[in-house]
C-alpha cells in the first residue's frame, strides 16, 4: 500500500510541477495587471503543438534542448503580442473587459487549432526513456527529466524575480501600475516582459505534457490548462509561491483521487476542492485581499 | 440634552499601525460637533467606526445608549445615522434623482412578490418615493438636475447632492466628511449657513470633519481635536482657540485661516 | 400602449404558427431558440449588468433547469397539458435555490474571484452529472420534445416582465447601488444582502426556465451541452446587445442567434468568427449595443421622465 502511495506521489509530483509551470503564467500576469489572462491556457496547448510541429515539420531533427528553448521563445513572443493587441487598448477599461477579452481570445486559438487539427495528434519521442527501479519503486528518465526541467525553470523565474531589476520592477508595478512610470520604470516593457515570461513557462509546460501525455489536441488548454488556473487561484493568485503550492496541492489531489475513486470524479473533486477553500480563505492560501481605502 | 453619540476609549489597531488609540468624544443631541486635527489624525477612520466600516478594536461606541460598536453599516445607517464619504461616493451612472431615491427606499415596504408582479402596493410606494426625493432636491438646488446623471455634474453639485442623500434616511445623526473641501472662502460661508439651515430644518445632530476653520469656528457648538489617533482637546471653538496644545499640534502660533 | 398589443398580436402569431404552415419547422426551431437566449441573456444581465458582477457559470443554471425538467418529463410526470409548464416551474426552482447559494458566497466575495466561484459551479454541476447515472451520465438524456413556439413566447414574455419589474423597484435600485458603489449603498441603509440574494436566484430561476425549455426542444441533453463554451455564448450576447439594458438583452440575443444560424456553414471556425466579434466588441464598445440605456416601452410610466436608466 505504502508503495502504491508512494508511486502515485512520483506521478502526482511530474503534474503538479506541469501544473505549477502553467499556474506561474496566471499568477505573475494577474500579480503584474490585476488581470485574470484566460488566453493562457490555450498558449499551454499551442507548447504542445509547437513542439509537435517542430519534431516533425522541419527537414532536421533539432536537439531536445533546442526545441524547448524555440518552443518557450515562440510561445513567449505570441503572449507578448496577445497583450500588445488585445489587451493593452483596454488597460483603463472596466476590468470586465479585458477579462472577456482574454477568453475571446483563447477561443479563438483553440478554435482555430481546432478547425486546423480536427483530430488527436501523436508527439513522436523525443527522448529515449528508460525506466528505473529503485527499492520496488519504478521511474522513467523521462519523469525525471520532466520533473527537472520544471524545477529548473521555477528556480530560474525565482531569481528572475527576486535578483534582477527586471524582477524588482514586476514587484513595483503589482503594487501601483500608475505611480511606477513616475520613477523611471517602463511599464510596457515590463509588462511585455511578463507576459512574454509567463506564456514562456506555459508553452514549456505544454511541451513537457505532450511528452509525458503523449495524445494531445486542441482541447487540452480546457482540460489542464484552467485545471491549473485553478492550481493558481488555490494557492493565492498574484503570488509566485502561490502558483507552486497549488499546482503542486493540485497534482496531488487529482492523482490521489484517481488512484483511490473512480477517475471520472477526478474533475468534480478538484474543482469542489476549490469552492471549499475559496469559501474558507476567500483569497486563496497565500493570497491577500485587495486594500480598498474608505 | 443628552449625549447622542459617546465614542467610548475607542481603539483601533490595523496589525502593526495604532490608528485611533483611547479615543474619547461626546456628541450632544442638537449640536453642530467638529472634529479638526492634521491630516492622518485618525478623523476619517473614526467616522468608519462610527459607521461600522471598521470594528473597535477596544472600546465602544454608543448611539442613543444602544451599543453600535460592530453592527453591520447597512444597520447603522437604518438605526439613524447618515454620512457622506471624503471622496464623494455617488452612483456616477445613475440620475440625481435615484441616488436619493436609493436612500429613501428603505422607508417602502413592499416585499420582492409584489415588486415582480406590479402589485398595488407598489405603485404607490413608488410614486412616494419619487414625490419626497423630488422634495428633498429643492433646498439643495438639484431640481433642475434631477434627471441629469450624477457623474456629469459639478463637484460643488455633487457634494451636495450626497448630503441630499443621506437626509434622505430621515437621519438623527449626519457625519460630514471635509463638506467644505474644494470651496473658496465666499462658498463656505454659504456652506456655514446652509449647515446651520439643514441642522435646524431637519432636526438633525451633524458632526463634520473639517480643516477650514472659519466653518468649524462659526458653525460648531463643540469641537474635538484629534492628533495621531489620540484626543488632545475636547470643548467650545472659544477654548479649542486658546488651548496650547492644540495651537502647538495643528492650528500654528498664530490664528491661522485655513482654507 | 403599443407593448401590450404587440404582445398580444405576437402570442397571435405564435399561435397561428402552430396550426397553420405559415412557416416551416427550421425557422419554428431558430424562433424558439432566439426566445430561449433572451431569457439567458435577460437572466444573465442581471448579475452582470445591473449588479455589476462577472458570472461566467449561466450554463449551469441552465443544465440544472435543463436536467431538472427531463427528470420530470420523462420519469415522473405523465402526458398532459400541463406537463411543460410544471417541468419549466422546477427546472427555475432548482436552478433559483443553487442561485441562493451561490448568493451566500457572494457576500465575502467580489470581483475576480467571485467570477472564479461561479466558473468553479459551472464545473462542479457538469462534473456532478456526468457522475450520475439516474442523469444518464456523460451519455446524456432524451427528453419529450414539448416545447412550442406560444410556450416559448409565453416564457419569454414572463421573463421580461418581471425582470423589468424587479429592475424598477427599490430592489433594483439596490441591485445597481451595489454596481455602483456597495460601501456607499451600505452607507444608505441599502439591504445589501437582500438585494444579491434576489439577484443571483431570480437570475438562477430563468436561467433554469430557459434550461428546461431547452431540454424540451433539443430533444437531447448531455453535459457537454452546458460548459463553458455555452456560458462565453451568453456572455457574448449579453455585451454584444448592451450591459443593464432589457432592449439590449433582446437586442444581444436576436443578433446572436441569427448570426450563428448564418454561419453555420463554417463548421468549427464558427467559434472562431464568434469569439473574434466578442473581443472587437470589447475593445470598441465595452458596454455593449444598448449599454446601460433603455426602450422607453420597457419602462413603467412613472419613471418615463428619465432619459438614462439603471
Amino acid at each position: 500500500m505504502l508503495y502504491y502511495i508512494a508511486q502515485q506521489t512520483i506521478n502526482a509530483i511530474q503534474l503538479g510541477s506541469i501544473y505549477a509551470l502553467i499556474a506561474l503564467g496566471y499568477s505573475m500576469v494577474y500579480g503584474v495587471l490585476v488581470m485574470i489572462n484566460f488566453a493562457h491556457s490555450d498558449l499551454f496547448m499551442l507548447g504542445a503543438f509547437a513542439c509537435l510541429l517542430l519534431a516533425t515539420m522541419l527537414p532536421v531533427q533539432l536537439p531536445f534542448v533546442v526545441i524547448l528553448l524555440l518552443v518557450m521563445a515562440i510561445i513567449g513572443l505570441l503572449g507578448a503580442l496577445i497583450e500588445r493587441v488585445a489587451y493593452r487598448p483596454l488597460r483603463g477599461a472596466p476590468r470586465v473587459s479585458a477579462i472577456i477579452t482574454a477568453l475571446g481570445c483563447g477561443l479563438v486559438i483553440q478554435n482555430t487549432t481546432l478547425s486546423l487539427s480536427p483530430y488527436p495528434k501523436y508527439m513522436p519521442e523525443l527522448f529515449n526513456s528508460r525506466t528505473l527501479t529503485f527499492s520496488g519503486l519504478t521511474i522513467t528518465t523521462l519523469q525525471i527529466l520532466i520533473i527537472g526541467i520544471s524545477f529548473g525553470l521555477m528556480v530560474a523565474l525565482d531569481f528572475l524575480i527576486r535578483k534582477t531589476r527586471y524582477g524588482m520592477a514586476m514587484r513595483a508595478i503589482s503594487f501601483d501600475v500608475r505611480t511606477v512610470p513616475l520613477m523611471g520604470i517602463p511599464v510596457n516593457r515590463i509588462i511585455s516582459l511578463t507576459f512574454l515570461v509567463g506564456a514562456g513557462l506555459g508553452g514549456a509546460a505544454g511541451m513537457l505534457y505532450g511528452l509525458a501525455y503523449p495524445q494531445i489536441s486542441s482541447g487540452i488548454g480546457i482540460l489542464i490548462g484552467w485545471k491549473a488556473f485553478i492550481a493558481a487561484v488555490i494557492g493565492g493568485i498574484g503570488s509566485i509561491r502561490g502558483a507552486v503550492l497549488g499546482g503542486f496541492l493540485l497534482g496531488l489531489v487529482e492523482v490521489m483521487a484517481v488512484a483511490f475513486t473512480d477517475s471520472s470524479y477526478r474533475d468534480l473533486i478538484a474543482y469542489s476542492l476549490l469552492l471549499l477553500i475559496l469559501v474558507f480563505k476567500p483569497y486563496g492560501l497565500l493570497g491577500q485581499a485587495p486594500n480598498q481605502k474608505v | 440634552m443628552s449625549a447622542l453619540l459617546e465614542i467610548d476609549n475607542v481603539t483601533k489597531r490595523f496589525g502593526g499601525l495604532c490608528a485611533i488609540s483611547k479615543c474619547n468624544v461626546r456628541v450632544m443631541e442638537g449640536h453642530a460637533h467638529g472634529i479638526i486635527g492634521p491630516n492622518g489624525a485618525g478623523k476619517t477612520t473614526l467616522f468608519n467606526l462610527i459607521t461600522g466600516i471598521y470594528k473597535p478594536t477596544e472600546g465602544d461606541i454608543r448611539f442613543r445608549g444602544e451599543s453600535i460598536a460592530g453592527l453591520r453599516p447597512g444597520r447603522i445607517a437604518l438605526k439613524g445615522i447618515g454620512r457622506t464619504f471624503q471622496n464623494i461616493r455617488l452612483c456616477k451612472n445613475l440620475t440625481v434623482l435615484d441616488n436619493v431615491r436609493i436612500a429613501f427606499d428603505s422607508q417602502l415596504h413592499y416585499s420582492p412578490l409584489e415588486a415582480m408582479l406590479r402589485l398595488p402596493r407598489l405603485g404607490r410606494d413608488e410614486r412616494r418615493s419619487i414625490d419626497e426625493s423630488m422634495k428633498l432636491l429643492e433646498p439643495f438646488g438639484l431640481t433642475p438636475h434631477a434627471h441629469a446623471v450624477a457623474g456629469d455634474m459639478s463637484y460643488g453639485l455633487q457634494r451636495k447632492l450626497e448630503i441630499a442623500r443621506a437626509l434622505a434616511l430621515k437621519p438623527r445623526l449626519l457625519l460630514l466628511d471635509e463638506p467644505a473641501a474644494g470651496l473658496n472662502t465666499g462658498e463656505t460661508a454659504a456652506l456655514t449657513e446652509f449647515l446651520r439651515w439643514v441642522k435646524s430644518e431637519f432636526q438633525v445632530t451633524l458632526v463634520l470633519i473639517e480643516h477650514h476653520m472659519h466653518l468649524v469656528m462659526n458653525l460648531c457648538d463643540r469641537i474635538t481635536v484629534l492628533d495621531f489617533g489620540q484626543t488632545i482637546a475636547e470643548g467650545t471653538p472659544a477654548e479649542i482657540r486658546e488651548n496650547p496644545r492644540v495651537i502647538d499640534a495643528y492650528l500654528g502660533g498664530t490664528e491661522v485661516e485655513q482654507g | 400602449m403599443a407593448l401590450p398589443i404587440l404582445v398580444v398580436l405576437g402570442f397571435a402569431f405564435c399561435v397561428a404558427c402552430e396550426f397553420l404552415p405559415i412557416i416551416n419547422t427550421y425557422t419554428k426551431g431558430v424562433l424558439i431558440m432566439v426566445g430561449i437566449n433572451i431569457i439567458l441573456c435577460a437572466s444573465l444581465n442581471l448579475v452582470n449588468g445591473y449588479m455589476g458582477e462577472f458570472s461566467v457559470g449561466h450554463a449551469g443554471f441552465m443544465a440544472l433547469g435543463a436536467y431538472a425538467s427531463a427528470v420530470m418529463t420523462i420519469k415522473w410526470l405523465p402526458a398532459s397539458v400541463f406537463e411543460l409548464p410544471l417541468a419549466v416551474l422546477f427546472g427555475g426552482t432548482v436552478a433559483a435555490a443553487i442561485g441562493f447559494l451561490l448568493a451566500l458566497l457572494s457576500f465575502k466575495t467580489r470581483g475576480d474571484y467571485l467570477a472564479i466561484i461561479t466558473l468553479a459551479f459551472l464545473m462542479i454541476v457538469k462534473s456532478a452529472v456526468e457522475n450520475i447515472e439516474y442523469l444518464g451520465g456523460p451519455r446524456g438524456m432524451t427528453p419529450p420534445v414539448l416545447t412550442n413556439l406560444p410556450w416559448a413566447f409565453f416564457w419569454v414574455v414572463v421573463t421580461l416582465w418581471i425582470i423589468r419589474n424587479l429592475v424598477y423597484s427599490k430592489f433594483g435600485r439596490a441591485i445597481t447601488a451595489i454596481r455602483e458603489d456597495e460601501i456607499a449603498a451600505n452607507a444608505m441603509g441599502v439591504r445589501v444582502r437582500e438585494a444579491k440574494i434576489l439577484a443571483f436566484s431570480t437570475s438562477a430561476f430563468f436561467g433554469g426556465v430557459a434550461g428546461a425549455l431547452y431540454a424540451q426542444v433539443n430533444f437531447f441533453i448531455d453535459p457537454k451541452s452546458f460548459d463553458i463554451v455555452r456560458s462565453t455564448e451568453i456572455l457574448v450576447m449579453v455585451y454584444l446587445g448592451g450591459v443593464a439594458s432589457l432592449a439590449g438583452s433582446i437586442l444581444g440575443a436576436v443578433i446572436f442567434t441569427l448570426l450563428f444560424q448564418a454561419l453555420q456553414d463554417l463548421g468549427t471556425w464558427r467559434m472562431v468568427v464568434m469569439p473574434l466579434i466578442l473581443v472587437l466588441l470589447m475593445i470598441f464598445r465595452p458596454r455593449g449595443i444598448m449599454g446601460m440605456k433603455e426602450l422607453p416601452w420597457f419602462l413603467p410610466k412613472r419613471e418615463l421622465f428619465t432619459k438614462r436608466q439603471p
